[in-house]
């Protein structure tokens, strides 16, 4: 906690807040770090095997292949997340399985599920993008800002 | 009547006169199944959204109740219930069904036992002959309504608590052979300046430490006087603090005699990390398990403190810390 939050809390609050601290448990970081890094490496594993079966069976190129590659993890995630087996995997795997675009593709098809018994127009419409908007917003913000960077040291950096 | 600060003794012994309650599919393969009245294997219980399921849920507890009690619908005066999803909807929902007159309540986890605590002040005083309390809570709907939809694939912390998909009502009447209610405390609210929704436990133990220590206080009783005293959803973490801050404040109370119904529903290995939560939890486990031990004689004399964590998705977003509150209702056999 920051130490301007701090500053708002009563002594009997700070008090209470270091009993109970010292009685929780801690999320297991270097443990869940290993299985993130394990379960995404795993997804990317695959989405390379997808891909070198794209391009070695079918008419793409090396670069080509990469948008048939993501369709299709897009689909394994999307049905994954309606069978109910993605939200288990991500228990498992954190940030393994959210950061992939099965992770994006998830929160996407998760919160249109969610949403169905409102309609197709103000549910699944109106909160398909409730989790992945802020991606898609903050997404487009970085990539103005690094564009941006980018012209600057490129025009008139010289490099 | 009104004891000390903030307690009712009930002098004329209201009485639970029957129970009902409802689970789901995950509670029916938990620790106590047989303590509930009806199982459901699907969450959806055959209806087209989980907030519809709820109601129909809490409809079979209620109607399960009037059945066992041998009366009917139009025997009940007042339903005073609530849950957890915006506005109450699957309790009023049921109430429009049920056609009894209904007074909704909101107290998070807590509103089994404010339920309880109305209904016997109300039958105790005359104000009716039959009062129905009850509260439900379905998963996928709380899920939907405070958290992140039910398949997103996000880890929860090793605080985080599973909410239970039951109901659990009771009947209360004035005559009977018991289980009697004898007393019931209010809570004032009690923030400690946490904020983290995935660690509800902590944040609501001291509550439930400070309407204990009322009620003893009230009574003029030790913990001693009761067999077992049960909080309502504090889980793992926030059942370890709480106990922690009884002993820290000489409350002298036994370990195995300090239980936890967030403890009870589910198996060690069902993944629900720190322990089941939700206004159904306390309701269908008092209503059920607690009350049919005290039947068996396991125990004559119990407190139960549901605690309710008073947050909304809002307040949550908005950084607000978590107020909590804890309703206190003692449950004797005799």
């Amino acid at each position: 906690m920051s130490d301007q939050k701090k500053k708002n809390l009563t002594p009997v609050q700070q008090e209470y807040q270091k009993f109970a601290s010292e009685r929780e448990i801690k999320r297991p970081i270097v443990k869940n770090c290993i299985k993130a890094f394990f379960v995404g490496g795993f997804i990317c594993v695959i989405g390379q095997c997808i891909q070198t079966f794209y391009y070695t069976f079918f008419p793409f190129t090396e670069k080509s292949a990469g948008d048939p590659t993501v369709a299709t993890l897009i689909i394994a995630s999307v049905l994954l997340t309606g069978f109910g087996v993605y939200d288990r995997i991500g228990q498992f795997a954190g940030a393994g399985s959210a950061v992939p675009v099965t992770g994006f593709a998830n929160s996407m098809a998760a919160a249109a599920i969610e949403h169905r018994t409102e309609g197709y127009v103000l549910g699944v419409g109106g909160n398909m993008f409730k989790l992945a908007g802020s991606v898609i917003v903050y997404g487009t913000v970085a990539a103005f800002i690094v564009a941006i960077i980018k012209t600057l040291f490129t025009e008139w950096g010289g490099l | 009547m009104l004891v000390g600060h903030r307690t009712w003794e009930f002098v004329q012994k209201p009485v639970i006169l029957s129970t009902g309650t409802v689970a789901g599919p995950f509670e029916a393969k938990g620790r106590i199944p047989n303590d509930f009245d009806t199982l459901h294997a699907d969450l959806w219980l055959g209806q087209d959204s989980f907030e519809k399921a709820e109601k129909v849920m809490f409809e079979e507890a209620c109607i399960k109740a009037v059945e066992k009690a041998k009366l009917t619908l139009n025997d009940i005066q007042f339903i005073f219930a609530g849950d957890l999803v915006n506005q109450l909807t699957p309790t009023t929902f049921a109430a429009r069904t049920l056609a009894v007159p209904y007074l909704g309540l909101f107290g998070a986890c807590s509103t089994s036992m404010e339920g309880l605590a109305l209904a016997a002040y109300i039958v105790n005083s005359g104000g009716a002959k039959y009062v129905l309390t009850g509260t439900s809570s379905h998963n996928a709907a709380t899920e939907k309504q405070f958290r992140y939809p039910t398949e997103y694939g996000s880890q929860k912390p090793p605080t985080a608590q599973w909410t239970v998909t039951a109901a659990g009502t009771a009947i209360v009447t004035a005559n009977g052979n018991g289980p009697f209610i004898t007393s019931a405390t209010i809570g004032k609210i009690i923030d400690m300046g946490l904020s983290d929704p995935y660690n509800m436990g902590g944040a609501m133990a001291p509550a439930a430490v400070d309407t204990i220590e009322a009620h003893l206080k009230d009574r003029n009783i030790s913990p001693s006087y009761y067999d077992v005293i049960v909080t309502g959803d504090l889980g793992k973490i926030g059942q370890t603090i709480a106990y922690d801050l009884l002993q820290k404040h000489r409350i002298d109370i036994a370990k195995e005699q300090f239980r936890d119904c967030g403890l009870m529903i589910y198996r060690d290995d069902q993944p629900v990390q720190s322990g089941a939560s939700g206004a159904g939890c306390s309701a269908a486990v008092t209503y059920g398990h607690l009350l049919n031990r005290m039947k068996k004689g396991d125990w004559k004399r119990m407190l139960i403190v549901a605690t309710g964590a008073l947050l909304s998705p809002l307040s949550f977003q908005q950084k607000e810390t978590i107020p909590c509150i804890a309703h206190a209702v003692s449950i004797e056999a005799e």
